[in-house]
């Protein structure tokens, strides 16, 4: 094929704009149309090496699909994603690209890379416009299969079984399906509706739910080994991880996980019209420079009562881990920054938050991270007035699955231990992925974990 | 799905629900909790396991209406079904052939010591029950404490039924009278546990509370039901409901209980004008 001429400029994805958009939940990114889909697709090379691939956790076929929006084939685009990936909508807003597909893109290195993040969610939003098409099921094995937890890797695991013929149950723990897709991720990142119609999907592929299930107490992983041929888990990690320093039981000190899923996943937002109250007061500080801790940031920002949310974070910002682009919308919605800056302690008068002591910070050397490690400068210490402060400085693997399972080996951070290739654990049938064996990672990671333990299980389960 | 099986009202503002919820009847130990929500809008709220049938399928929940949740739930009769009910929750209580053994119940926290004073039989202890209300027409289950324990006492505030006083006072009497004491459980009011802790502790009788901190999931996910036992920070809804009641900080959970006071009062109040068709409006 002819050698392409390199087009340096990336068309943009239209966003809201900032002063609109803080007044409500909806998704910040409007999306491509076709027209603007078909004009940045022009820009991909269609290198036959295709780096972006083998960046890629799952490794969709990137060149092939861009190929395929640029000749307006948007559903095959869609579908040729699919054969890899079954949420490109999920993926195409979540994935870190920068750091894996766009990261690896030959156009970057020149110029911007080609936005493959928004190309997929515009194919996988696109199929879902026109409906989605069944995919093919194999014969039925009659082997019983159970998920744990409804999140990425539960989804991706299941729907490969599902496809080879199996009887997949999905056990979800809380009330509704998606797991850290709807209790973790607020809407105006991932709407979700986008959830709910790839969930929808594999629902009309035969994969059964159980909702209200909590495995470790309504059944043990034991009792489903009596009923099901393998049990994979992907129950996430939902553990938060606290300060531990004064004042951390004060009213107006929140987990992450404990604010978003009041708002977000109970809809605190739109209290008392749902039954879920959520207290902010003016000004509320986040703890963290992940992406929860933007999540968080823009959450609050979002909320009626709230006049100032404060970011607190520990190094600079070249260091946090949270995706560019989050720091840039978040900076855009007007929170606060203050870097290099750590709690000391929370500050309560008659048993409420007034205020967080904080201290100034330096970097000095790296440490095993590689980031360079922040230590307090002495006698910076200052005081900052708020009414509530959310930690959101990660998570770990939450303990009740696999509670008085000896035969299931669990790392320093509770973290499941596993066969790297199969991802079995120490109990013969059972599989675990995503989050509960890395703590915190992506949701690409775990959607590829589901898959690769889906293929091991389903070796397994035929062999049996 | 969780239809309720039957309904009465127990006393003035609170009632007793067997719901249907087979798979939580089968595995539900003393001490342990669910989960209600009670519409798609509803909150997550907890509920201690009363009672629990696993033939029937069935478990008893004890509701007081103190807030929009609970009233709303209260309107709904025999027939009807809750949105979600999930669990069960929490450890279930330790329980020992301890020899002699004190529960205590006020009010709504009859609903955990009923069902863990059946665990404290089946183990072979000698069971005393302390029942305190503040005045006879509140008294309820008394019939099934009697049924149960080797001895029940029922205090009232106003002395119109039982002993006239609180459940601390019928508990220093006890003691004070020498009887040897090996084990105190005790749930309800936060006030109320603080003050058997106390009374327990000059006598080193060991002393178990059952929490009742504001939860979301219930699982360890969130850590809205943080409580400090013995200088350290435990989630309830996972490493508990129950502590050592000398070691709580019983003044902060007091505090952590009002968090949500102002929101609730909005939306009690925003209920009852909606409802006001209602027989509980």
């Amino acid at each position: 094929m002819a050698k392409r001429e390199i087009i340096k400029k990336r068309v943009p994805v239209p966003e809201r704009d900032p002063k609109e958009r803080i007044k409500d939940f909806k998704e910040v990114k409007l999306g491509y149309t076709p027209q603007l889909a078909m004009e940045e697709a022009k820009r991909c090379l269609q290198c036959p090496t295709a780096p972006c691939v083998k960046a890629c956790p799952v490794r969709v076929p990137i060149p092939q699909f861009i190929k395929l929006i640029e000749e307006g084939k948007f559903v095959e685009a869609a579908r040729k994603i699919k054969e890899e990936n079954i949420m490109p909508s999920v993926c195409g807003r979540v994935c870190p690209q920068e750091i894996q597909c766009e990261g690896a893109c030959v156009v970057g290195k020149v110029g911007d890379p080609v936005a493959i993040g928004a190309l997929e969610a515009f194919a996988g939003d696109h199929e879902a416009s026109v409906g989605y098409e069944k995919f093919e099921i194999k014969e039925k094995t009659g082997k019983k299969i159970a998920i744990v937890g409804s999140g990425p890797a539960g989804i991706a695991c299941a729907a490969d079984l599902v496809k080879w013929g199996h009887d997949v149950t999905i056990f979800e723990a809380l009330h509704e399906p998606g797991g850290v897709l709807v209790y973790g991720i607020p809407e105006f990142r991932l709407p979700n509706e986008t959830v709910k119609r790839e969930l929808e999907f594999l629902l009309n592929m035969g994969v059964k739910l159980e909702l209200n299930f909590i495995v470790g107490k309504t059944k043990t992983i034991y009792e489903l080994l009596e009923e099901f041929d393998a049990v994979f888990i992907g129950s996430g990690a939902g553990l938060p991880y606290m300060l531990n320093i004064e004042g951390l039981n004060l009213n107006g000190v929140y987990s992450a996980n404990e604010f978003l899923t009041r708002i977000i996943f109970m809809g605190a937002n739109r209290f008392p019209e749902y039954d879920t109250p959520v207290f902010t007061g003016k000004r509320v500080a986040v703890i963290g420079g992940g992406n929860t801790a933007m999540d968080v940031a823009r959450t609050a920002k979002r909320l009626k009562e709230v006049e100032e949310v404060y970011l607190i974070y520990r190094r600079s910002e070249a260091e946090m881990p949270a995706r560019v682009e989050e720091v840039h919308h978040a900076k855009e919605e007007g929170v606060i920054f203050k870097t290099l800056t750590n709690p000391v302690k929370f500050i309560g008068e008659n048993g409420w938050l007034k205020a967080i002591e904080c201290v100034k910070m330096e970097l000095s050397e790296p440490d095993e991270s590689g980031r360079r490690r922040p230590v307090p400068i002495p006698g910076s210490e200052f005081v900052l007035e708020v009414d509530t402060v959310v930690m959101a400085i990660g998570q770990g693997p939450n303990p009740v699955v696999v509670e008085g399972v000896e035969e299931i080996r669990r790392g320093k951070k509770g973290e499941i231990l596993v066969d790297p290739e199969t991802l079995m654990t120490d109990l013969p049938g059972v599989f675990a992925g995503g989050d509960v064996i890395h703590g915190g990672s992506t949701v690409i990671i775990a959607m590829g974990d589901g898959r690769k333990a889906a293929k091991a299980i389903h070796e397994y389960v035929m062999s049996k | 799905m969780y239809k309720i099986v039957s309904k009465r009202e127990l006393a003035e503002n609170v009632d007793e629900f067997v719901i249907e919820a087979p798979q939580i009847a089968r595995k539900a130990k003393p001490g342990q909790f669910v989960i209600v929500r009670v519409t798609v809008r509803g909150e997550r709220i907890p509920l201690t396991i009363a009672e629990k049938d696993p033939e029937a399928g069935t478990i008893t929940l004890m509701v007081q209406r103190v807030g929009k949740s609970t009233y709303h739930l209260s309107c709904f009769e025999e027939g009807n079904s809750l949105k979600d009910v999930v669990g069960p929750l929490g450890k279930p209580t330790h329980i020992e052939n301890w020899g002699n053994v004190v529960a205590i119940g006020g009010g709504l926290g009859l609903a955990p010591i009923h069902h863990i004073c059946q665990g404290v039989k089946e183990a072979g202890n000698n069971l005393t029950v302390i029942m305190g209300f503040r005045s006879k027409d509140l008294i309820f289950w008394e019939d099934k404490m009697k049924i149960l324990a080797d001895r029940v006492i029922i205090t009232t505030n106003d002395g119109s039924y039982g002993m006239k006083g609180l459940v601390t006072d019928a508990l220093q009497k006890l003691i004070d009278e020498g009887e040897k004491i090996d084990m105190v459980i005790c749930a309800g009011p936060v006030p109320m546990m603080k003050a058997v802790a106390e009374v327990t502790r000059p006598h080193k009788i060991p002393t178990i509370a059952s929490l009742n901190p504001i939860m979301v999931d219930g699982t360890g996910m969130c850590g809205a039901c943080r409580v400090t036992v013995g200088g350290e920070v435990k989630f309830a809804c996972v490493d508990g409901p129950e502590f050592n009641a000398h070691e709580v900080d019983f003044d902060e959970l007091m505090n952590r209980l009002c968090m949500f006071k102002s929101l609730e009062k909005v939306a009690m109040e925003r209920f009852q004008e909606k409802h006001c068709g209602c027989k509980r409006g």
